[in-house]
């Protein structure tokens, strides 16, 4: 149990996927210009690398290794991660129209995350068991959640401050996620 | 036709002006020499993607195109992954998962969308070569900029004396963010 308590502070804090990983940083600049619908973007990838870790788990060790075919996990991995958020879309849809409203144009956009595709290739590197993967794939989409929230408050800050003109949008962006980091190196050393 | 080739280096850039593939960008730059080897990584699915794109747009219902894009990059991806792991093992470990991420990089699904499906062989290939040289020297800068200020060489040759104490934050995750940021800046000044 203190395991998998670790495994998470780790995923969210230590190693951060955004911050120190540099996993899903086009999500991550592109949805975090509002506190809400960066908080939207985070429930979704939540919910879509937890169930990626554990399907991508099962499609490793049930069908890449007894095949001996683990030369196509590239390619299977994200094809059933583009089935997975469409599978996912339609579901939403069909049992809640108010959450498909609320998250409905970020789903899409997560077969592209490539923090969904690397938790689920990060997973088979790390050899973790099936219940680590996913305890792992819940505590890096709760980091990237974590980072996204925070540097969209931030964002919506600087949007009222005067900035040079050539650092304004992306440049200035990527000067405070740098800072951001800077702070998150804090925690280096809480978990070894 | 010579507009093709030359549009990807300055004019559209895929990181300084369109802000595609961060991910890769911002993880592997600890050196230049990474940067040319993720470069060339790039250019190389870029290219062959762009020409099996050209070539079946005739053949691909409209509904699946985005997953037979994706299908078609992964397998160009995984013959980078194996041809890498074969002959340039020390490479292949440094850029580690980012490899098999080449896939979720957004320029070359871009690419595919927005030039390969709807233009001929020989423009799709010129596109290819043009944004992937584009993106490999961004990522040659940034990589030299962080080797040279993190660690004081640049390809492994020193550049200083031996009493210049290297800014070691510069090859540590914040460093990229912030000097990306600047190098986007400076790129938006001398454009404008």
């Amino acid at each position: 149990m203190v395991g998998y308590i670790l495994l998470i502070i780790s995923a969210v804090l230590v190693n951060n996927f955004v911050l120190a990983r540099f996993l899903g940083i086009c999500p991550f600049l592109g949805v975090s210009k509002k506190v809400e619908t960066a908080l939207g973007m985070g429930m979704a990838v939540i919910f879509v690398m937890t169930m990626a870790s554990v399907i991508t788990w099962v499609i490793q060790y049930y069908v890449l290794v007894p095949f001996h075919i683990e030369y196509l996990q590239t390619v299977s991995f994200i094809l059933v991660i583009a089935t997975l958020v469409q599978f996912v879309e339609m579901v939403i849809q069909k049992t809640s129209p108010a959450l498909y409203q609320a998250l409905g144009i970020y789903l899409p956009l997560i077969t592209t995350n490539c923090a969904v595709l690397g938790v689920a290739l990060l997973n088979m590197q790390y050899m973790y068991s099936f219940m680590e993967a996913a305890v792992f794939g819940f505590g890096s989409s709760v980091g990237f959640t974590f980072a996204i929230v925070l540097f969209a408050g931030m964002r919506e800050r600087i949007e009222l401050a005067r900035i040079p003109r050539s650092l304004r949008g992306v440049p200035i962006a990527l000067i405070t996620a740098g800072i951001l980091s800077l702070a998150f190196m804090g925690f280096r050393g809480l978990v070894k | 036709m010579f507009k093709e080739l030359t549009k990807g280096i300055a004019k559209e850039n895929p990181i300084l002006v369109q802000v595609l593939g961060m991910c890769p960008t911002l993880a592997v730059t600890t050196a230049a020499i990474n940067g040319v080897a993720m470069g060339l990584a790039v250019i190389f699915v870029l290219t062959m993607s762009n020409l099996v794109i050209s070539l079946i747009r005739g053949f691909i219902p409209d509904k699946v195109r985005i997953p037979s894009f994706i299908v078609v990059i992964a397998s160009f991806v995984t013959i980078v992954d194996l041809v890498m792991h074969g002959y340039f093992i020390e490479l292949h470990h440094v850029l580690g998962i980012f490899i098999p991420l080449i896939v979720v990089n957004c320029i070359i699904l871009g690419r595919a969308e927005a030039f390969a499906s709807k233009n001929g062989v020989f423009a799709s290939i010129l596109d290819g070569i043009g944004m992937g040289i584009g993106f490999t020297l961004v990522l040659v800068l940034l990589g030299g900029v962080r080797e040279i200020l993190g660690n004081g060489t640049i390809f492994g040759y020193h550049l200083f004396p031996a009493s210049f104490k290297p800014v070691l934050v510069m090859i540590m995750p914040p460093g990229a963010f912030i000097a990306l940021g600047f190098i986007v800046g400076i790129f938006n000044k001398v454009r404008s």
